[in-house]
């Protein structure tokens, strides 16, 4: 933390900022907050000012990344707060414009790190839908691409829960949630190799079939995580201390909401339960059985309870998938995962070899020794990509956090001419000066802990 | 679908607002045709090749005829759509749902907007950018419209729609009725303002801000129009189309591989 506006430089204090403009500046590093407050009293003395300006982040523990908060104090009120972002920004959507339609999975799984397989998902279905294609892709695929998110969901929410028990103080909540979150990457690492940054999910279906014993440890997890939930919640849900920090915390009604565009657990902790899977069905979700939970506190505590809530929900759905997989059988070239039409299809399939992953030697039998036009096809799908016609769409699904959008341009060519993300994270973190204006400073954590912002997602 | 126009149109807005029907046919025919005929959908861009042709050739060369065989030198694009009644789906309630608002104020609907497209499932209005703040907020409060939620602004930049390079686009979601829309905007290179929305739609401060920043449009009104992503003292807007990726070039066994925006591609 930096602080202004203060005089002198007590104990443990740096020089003054250079870039600072106003005031004296000090840098704050494990003081006893008493000497902070001392400091701050004598500058009211001594410039007659009242306010105390706290720079928090963008290097802090309980910023969620790279997040810098702009704070004004009165006393420990917070008078003013303004979010400064950008410290994350990669051009991702730049970067997506000067490669093939495939190879853009693999740069906007990488923007919500915490939910990849929601990115690659809008992405993919905006795709398909300037394709129009998005009734010919394979139900497995589909039934794949449900589990995955939902499995997301719970694996994003723990490191919405978890962190936020860690900030306010309680490091067995991190521990827990982190602890169940582990054992979902396991299973990704399992399916798609990866524990996260996937690219797994391919505009026409997926990039390869679930591995042999995916299902059952798919399985074991049904039949032991719902144990571990039960712990955290127990844990949490009556927890004196947490409800002390988060019940009427951070408050934003539905109107509030509705102006700053808010969407996801925040809403939905409003009483509203708008919910993208359930109003706009994409992937077959209007095929599953599952509930939208809500509550009406419209606080900290409120978005909690949806977000533990929605990982009940989506056990649910994955059990549905899972159930719905182990009918189907073991899947193979009567079952694809990839759409049948051989000009959008990547043609390999995966298979690992002695020196790793990678086209199976059928394939490679195949395109070598038996068919030219196969290699060639082969090598233009891989090298030059897919076309597809001009125009645009947008694409949204119920992510993690809220409606995660992809509206994406197509000049005809083999490239996206435009891709732009409308990221939940960027658009709930607008509400952050809504949320802590006017309350405590120690409230102004378990509020930032509650939007559960991802600066990756944010800044993209 | 598509904005790119291959030939000038120089701002005639008549033009567009009364422009017949023409180039390919509309998308929905085509999935029909398409699919009476058993064709792949991969097929259905081959209705482009009625389009004109904007650009010849490959790896730059631009010259030159295609003598490899290959015979996708030529790129296509098709002229601007305007779709007509009916549009199928909910989007004629919407349209005439919005006619009734505006003329309630004495606004013609084609005042405000020049031309509607529906393609895809999706509904888009361009709207003149004079008449944005106008039609959104008779978007929102409508009760036969009332598009209560804004997804941001997305910019576009079309440097071959000479006069009209910028676009904003905007979605809208109406949560009473279940609804999208897309409102679409304009704005040439050398005039680029474009009212700002954030009186209506609260929401898109940080997104305009994200579209100035990348873009370089003005959105005239805005409370605090600064850079949000790029550094305060960046130059230049970062996603228009004539703004370099950068990039350096890596060596790799002797020869040096350029840098992503300069390598060949199949446009």
């Amino acid at each position: 933390m930096t602080a202004g506006h203060t005089p002198g430089a007590p104990a443990g204090a740096s020089e003054a900022d250079e870039d600072a403009t106003e005031g004296r500046v000090y840098t704050v590093s494990g003081e006893d907050w008493d000497e902070i407050v001392a400091a701050a009293n004598e500058a009211r003395d001594f410039e007659g000012s009242e306010q105390l300006v706290i720079n928090m982040g963008p290097q802090h523990p309980s910023t969620h990344g790279v997040l810098r908060l702009i704070l004004t104090l009165e006393g420990e009120t917070v008078t003013e707060v303004r979010a400064s972002i950008g410290y994350l920004h990669t051009g991702i959507e730049k970067n997506m414009e000067y490669r093939t339609w495939t190879q853009g999975v693999t740069f906007c799984t990488r923007m919500d790190y915490l939910m990849p397989f929601f990115n690659e998902t809008a992405y993919c279905l905006a795709t398909e839908r300037l394709l129009g294609i998005e009734d010919k892709v394979p139900e497995r695929a589909q039934i794949i691409r449900v589990m995955l998110m939902e499995f997301n969901r719970i694996s994003s929410h723990l490191q919405g829960i978890g962190p936020m028990g860690m900030e306010l103080g309680a490091t067995t909540i991190f521990l827990q949630g982190l602890r169940l979150r582990e054992r979902i990457l396991d299973l990704y690492e399992l399916i798609t190799g990866l524990r996260m940054n996937h690219a797994y999910i391919r505009p026409g279906g997926l990039a390869q079939d679930l591995p042999v014993g995916a299902l059952e440890a798919i399985q074991a997890f049904l039949a032991s995580a719902p144990k571990l939930v039960h712990d955290l919640r127990t844990l949490i849900d009556a927890n004196p201390v947490f409800i002390g920090r988060t019940r009427d915390v951070a408050y934003l009604d539905l109107a509030g909401c509705m102006a700053l565009g808010v969407t996801g657990p925040m809403l939905r902790s409003t009483g509203l339960p708008w919910d993208l899977r359930k109003s706009q069905p994409y992937c077959g979700y209007e095929s599953y059985d599952f509930d939208v939970p809500v509550t009406d506190t419209c606080d900290a505590y409120g978005r909690y309870v949806v977000r533990v809530d929605e990982i009940e929900q989506s056990m649910k759905i994955i059990a549905q998938c899972a159930d719905r997989l182990a009918e189907r059988g073991p899947g193979g070239p009567a079952d694809p995962v990839m759409i049948k039409d051989a000009k959008i299809g990547w043609p390999a399939r995966l298979s690992l070899g002695p020196d790793g992953l990678g086209p199976s030697p059928e394939h490679i039998a195949h395109i070598m020794g038996q068919s030219m036009e196969a290699l060639i096809h082969h090598f233009k799908l891989i090298t030059e990509g897919f076309r597809v016609p001009a125009g645009q769409a947008y694409a949204a699904v119920e992510s993690a956090r809220g409606e995660l959008g992809a509206h994406v341009v197509s000049d005809g060519g083999t490239r996206p001419y435009r891709v732009h993300f409308r990221d939940p994270s960027f658009t709930n973190l607008q509400s952050v000066a809504a949320l802590c204006e006017g309350g405590m400073v120690a409230d102004v954590i378990p509020a930032i802990a509650s939007i559960d912002p991802v600066m990756g997602g944010v800044d993209r | 679908m598509s904005e790119p126009e291959e030939t000038p149109k120089a701002g005639s807005e008549e033009t567009h607002g009364s422009q017949a029907p023409q180039g390919p046919k509309p998308p929905s025919a085509e999935v029909a045709k398409a699919e009476a005929d058993g064709d792949l959908p991969a097929r259905l861009g081959e209705a482009r090749l009625d389009a004109p042709v904007v650009r010849m050739g490959m790896f730059g060369v631009q010259d030159t005829p295609d003598t490899s065989g290959y015979g996708l030198l030529r790129v296509h694009r098709a002229p601007p759509v305007h779709s007509s009644r009916p549009y199928g789906s909910y989007f004629d309630e919407v349209a005439d749902a919005l006619a009734a608002a505006l003329e309630a104020d004495g606004l013609g609907f084609s005042d405000a907007v020049e031309r509607v497209v529906a393609d895809r499932g999706e509904l888009t209005f361009y709207v003149r950018r004079e008449r944005l703040p106008a039609v959104a907020a008779k978007l929102r409060d409508d009760p036969d419209l009332r598009f209560e939620m804004c997804a941001g602004v997305s910019g576009v930049h079309y440097l071959d729609d000479t006069g009209r390079e910028l676009h904003a686009v905007y979605h809208l979601l109406s949560i009473t009725h279940n609804r999208r829309l897309r409102l679409e905007v304009t704005a040439p290179d050398a005039d680029p303002h474009i009212p700002s929305l954030v009186d209506v739609y609260p929401t898109n401060n940080w997104h305009e801000r994200e579209t100035w920043d990348f873009f370089g449009i003005v959105f005239d009104g805005h409370p605090a129009l600064t850079r949000i992503q790029m550094p305060d003292d960046w130059k230049g807007h970062p996603q228009r189309k004539d703004y370099p990726l950068g990039g350096i070039p890596v060596e790799y066994r002797g020869a040096k591989i350029p840098a992503p925006d300069e390598r060949r591609h199949y446009a």
